[in-house]
């Protein structure tokens, strides 16, 4: 079922009314909860909550605690194309802005290099990123993509244009558990605003991908707004709204949600709705709050001193040693020159704040007292045969 | 009466066990947590997550599996996370392969957020693992008819849910794990939301044959202190159980009996004065 329905009976104004009509005794009200309603969550994320910090910080450590004990689930980025179709004007690497010639498509050869080299590290999951070009990019190329990445390891997600429902089942009976894709902003006219070309500038097309990853049998479904596009105080009811819809639906899949943060922006696009450290900590734990059994991400886009703090505030997922450049781990390293192309130096997707190895990030969350995941899937989840193809369909 | 522990021993599938407290391996914040845990409860059953654990290193040098010696502990492997009975079977016989023994903590939790187990897909894995020569332990609900259905296509034990998993609030299904313990011919496992050692005391009171114990003990301050505390607690219910301990009152009883009246001594004074109300 189409998300659409539920997100037209909560127009903006109806949002910020609930903002509007919120007091102190509202925040303390929806601290009392067990199941927490939109407008207790909207109290939590409201000004008013601010003198609570701490309080949500040690609600939302429980509930997390309860949930997914004292570990934190590691993964990390597997770039296989920066090419990309797409115009975002938030963006420093879209078809208008990145330099052409750094951009690439990894080979399936290369696809295995790069595992090759992630699996000595330890890592049993792995996400799959591409640039928004389906054409060029295929989804058969990227069925491929799982299907060779899942030959060394656990876990395979995808964080790649959306997909037709067909597609995305596909992507399933090749191995895939779960995929990321990042509304950016359910705010409509924002969305157009800042989403010029491509596939892309679909805004309900978009919206329903979740929906239809749901209804393919995606195990784990990630969603985000990508915080400074629009007043993140709106954006996060929103996603919370999505969530919950895809609870309901897709009863099945695991929704998580990531809390990216707008942080380069080309010089043509000043950031609008900047977030504080402090708000985006509010948010995280908040939405602990709201959604206590839901996967939250964090990616190396924050800074390590920042990462680390977050580590026991309800994140269960992190990335670490990652590469944002297709081929960064073994195919294409930074400063090595490869004779049989001309991309020494090849785009990334996005620059990395926190760039310390998958050691020293292991070592400080052991140093906080939880226990890194590696693994946390089975091959045996997927109805696959040793060649990896579908056996029965799921 | 003395009683010694090692002369009431759990039997499971024809195997003795001393110890009436299973372990789970979730949520410890390190290896050595865990390990402090087990050694500090004596339990013999240590069940861990197959989606956790690569079974084709089971003699792994770190990780879950290396906090449990296979000398003292049976490794029980578990298919949480198993949406479907194919998808557990297929779990269970990768473990089986592996050369773990063809024992199985069947769990069948097919949503993610409160992990409840399917009682329709965990009597079809069931069935199908038994026609296949495994031990199947299942993780239910407190479903006393699912129970019995369950023992009649030979599991080894059931396993209902004290309250949801990792929520630690004790046994909220009391009434009908009182049934299902007083209606089984396979031992009773209560699973599950134990949250405390006056909990776990509950449920071997009301005659539960063990429990499994993973959130309380992984959550703990210090793992081996309170890993101790729980088998403590267990043994103490037990005991308090095999020494006939007296059926709880949930209502204060009337002190003067209702059938008191048969033996007053009618001749003292009219009938009814001497019988007095409440007191």
């Amino acid at each position: 079922m189409s998300f659409v329905p539920v997100i037209n009976q909560w127009p903006e104004s109806r949002l910020q009314s609930l903002y509007d009509n919120i007091g102190p005794s509202d925040v303390e009200a929806a601290l009392q909860k067990e199941h927490r309603s939109l407008e207790d969550l909207a109290a939590l994320l409201s000004p008013h909550a601010i003198p609570y910090l701490e309080v949500m910080a040690r609600e939302a450590q429980r509930l997390t605690r309860w949930h997914f004990g004292r570990t934190i689930s590691l993964y990390t980025p597997i770039y296989i194309s920066n090419l990309c179709a797409a115009d975002c004007v938030y963006c420093g690497f879209s078809a208008r802005s990145g330099s052409r010639e750094k951009r690439i498509t990894l080979r399936p050869e290369e696809i295995r290099r790069e595992c090759e080299s992630l699996v000595t590290q330890g890592f049993e999951s792995i996400l799959i990123l591409t640039g928004e070009a389906p054409k060029v990019v295929t989804p058969r190329y990227i069925r491929e993509a799982v299907s060779i990445v899942r030959e060394y390891f656990a876990s395979v997600s995808v964080e790649i244009y959306a997909v037709d429902t067909n597609t995305y089942k596909q992507f399933v009976d090749v191995g895939l558990e779960g995929t990321t894709l990042y509304m950016e902003t359910y705010h409509p006219s924002t969305y157009r605003d800042v989403h010029l070309m491509g596939e892309k500038a679909d805004y309900v097309y978009r919206l329903d991908a979740m929906d239809r990853a749901g209804q393919a049998g995606v195990r784990k479904i990630n969603i985000g707004a990508l915080i400074g596009l629009y007043d993140w105080r709106i954006d996060l009811l929103w996603t919370a709204l999505h969530a919950r819809h895809l609870q309901k639906q897709y009863w099945q899949s695991a929704i998580g949600i990531s809390f990216p943060r707008l942080r380069h922006t080309p010089s043509r696009y000043q950031v609008q709705h900047m977030i504080s450290d402090a708000e985006l900590v509010q948010s995280i734990i908040a939405m602990r709050l709201f959604l206590p059994e839901a996967g939250i991400n964090l990616s190396t886009r924050e800074t390590p001193a920042f990462r680390d703090r977050l580590i026991p505030l309800g994140i269960t997922h992190m990335s670490a040693g990652s590469s944002t450049q297709p081929g960064g781990y073994a195919t294409y390293r930074r400063g090595e020159a490869d004779e049989r192309t001309n991309y020494r130096e090849v785009l990334e997707q996005f620059e990395i704040e926190d760039t310390r190895s998958t050691i020293e990030v292991v070592k400080e969350i052991r140093a906080q007292g939880y226990d890194p995941v590696w693994k946390d899937f089975d091959h045996a989840f997927n109805a696959l045969n040793e060649n990896g193809t579908a056996t029965t369909s799921l | 009466m003395n009683r010694d522990v090692k002369a009431d021993p759990l039997v499971i599938a024809g195997r003795t066990f001393h110890s009436r407290m299973m372990i789970g391996t979730g949520k410890f914040p390190s290896t050595d947590a865990l390990r402090a845990a087990i050694a500090a409860s004596g339990s013999e059953i240590i069940t861990v997550a197959l989606r956790r654990v690569d079974v084709k290193d089971i003699s792994g040098k770190d990780g879950i599996l290396s906090a449990i010696d296979p000398e003292k502990q049976l490794i029980l492997p578990n298919t949480s996370g198993a949406r479907s009975a194919d998808e557990a079977v297929r779990l269970a016989k990768l473990a089986r392969a592996a050369g773990l023994e063809p024992w199985v903590k069947l769990e069948l939790t097919p949503e993610p957020r409160y992990l409840l187990p399917d009682p329709i897909e965990t009597l079809r894995a069931a069935e199908l693992l038994i026609k296949d020569g495994f031990v199947v332990l299942p993780y239910i609900q407190p479903d006393p008819i699912l129970a019995k259905r369950l023992e009649e296509i030979g599991t080894a034990t059931v396993m209902p849910l004290g309250s949801p998993i990792g929520s630690n609030r004790g046994i909220k299904s009391r009434e009908m794990i009182a049934i299902i313990i007083e209606q089984s011919n396979v031992p009773v496992v209560v699973d599950a939301g134990l949250g405390a050692p006056s909990h776990v005391a509950e449920a071997m009171e009301m005659g539960a044959d063990a429990v499994l114990i993973n959130t309380a003990l992984a959550d703990a301050r210090e793992h081996g202190p309170m890993a101790k505390a729980f088998a403590m607690a267990v043994e103490a219910g037990r005991l308090a159980y095999c020494a006939g301990l007296g059926p709880r009152r949930d209502i204060a009883e009337a002190s003067s009996p209702l059938t008191g009246f048969l033996f007053e001594d009618h001749t003292a004074s009219t009938s009814g004065s001497q019988i007095s109300g409440k007191e």
